[in-house]
């Protein structure tokens, strides 16, 4: 860094990257966690994490956008968070669904009952396939995105996303016979 | 069930969630607090650097060593000049030594 120029400069892109991501970070952590306290205790260490890297990461980038970058923090501090309380994700979503897509009484029963199973059917996946349904449908991720987020080549995140698409679909099958 | 309900499900279900107001002030202020730390860091240390002579010690030998090093390459750029100056006057002796030889020659073999 040459001066004050380039600070207020690196400020100034860090915190255009925060307004325009936190509701992606946020949305990651909320479902990858499972509860809101928790979700917001991530995305505060993650963009601290990120503000203490920037500088660094916005001279490697190429130009390219930093979304999967921020996110694979996410991903690391998620995969800590886990380890060091050796804890599973929670299955307490179904109330972040409601309040951003508000439904009409009658099709809110039916749809909280839809999204319920879908999400418990996401928590039992393995972390790897959960991980790119959440980048996928939550953050509207594409597979260049997500294999940079996840360190994996373009080929191999999009069969990882068909083959937990497929799984999923085999345990809401299930659920359905099983009811 | 096909893919297609699949993915339409996971839509409905994977919404983006809004973090809370509290979240974002908190999250802001402690932004503005570390960029505001950093900018206040850089300044003292460049005005503390200034003001304490014991810091002067390392532009100070970098000014000593970057002298040393302009006097040294002035001397090898002398050096080499003189080096090149003494083999131009030794090839002109040989020359005027090869042409009083040949000279002597012509006239010895009239």
């Amino acid at each position: 860094m040459d001066g004050p120029t380039d600070k207020q400069r690196l400020d100034r892109d860090f915190t255009e990257l925060y307004r325009s991501h936190l509701r992606d970070v946020y949305s990651y952590a909320y479902y990858r966690i499972g509860n809101h306290h928790d979700a917001e205790d991530l995305t505060e260490q993650t963009f601290l994490q990120a503000y203490r890297h920037f500088e660094r990461a916005q001279r490697e980038s190429d130009g390219r956008p930093l979304r999967p970058w921020l996110i694979r923090i996410a991903h690391n501090l998620a995969a800590n968070y886990y380890r060091d309380r050796s804890r599973r994700p929670q299955t307490q979503l179904e109330d972040a669904a409601v309040i951003s897509a508000p439904h009409l009484t009658e099709k809110l029963v039916e749809g909280r009952e839809e999204v319920h199973e879908v999400l418990e059917g996401v928590s039992k996946l393995p972390d790897d396939r959960r991980e790119a349904l959440i980048m996928r449908f939550a953050l509207d991720m594409d597979n260049r995105e997500i294999a940079r987020a996840l360190g994996r080549s373009e080929g191999a995140t999009k069969v990882l996303i068909h083959r937990a698409i497929r799984q999923l679909e085999e345990s809401l099958k299930e659920t359905a016979t099983d009811e | 069930m096909s893919e297609v309900d699949v993915e339409r499900l996971l839509r409905s279900a994977l919404v983006p969630v809004e973090p809370s107001g509290a979240l974002s002030d908190r999250l802001e202020e402690r932004l503005a607090e570390l960029t505001a730390t950093a900018a206040e860091e850089l300044a003292d240390w460049e005005l503390s650097s200034m003001r304490d002579p014991r810091n002067w010690a390392r532009p100070v030998a970098a000014v000593m060593i970057g002298g040393a090093a302009a006097g040294a390459l002035v001397v090898v750029r002398a050096r080499q000049q003189h080096r090149k100056r003494e083999s131009t006057g030794l090839r002109a002796l040989e020359k005027s030594v090869r042409g009083v030889t040949a000279d002597v020659q012509k006239r010895l073999s009239r």
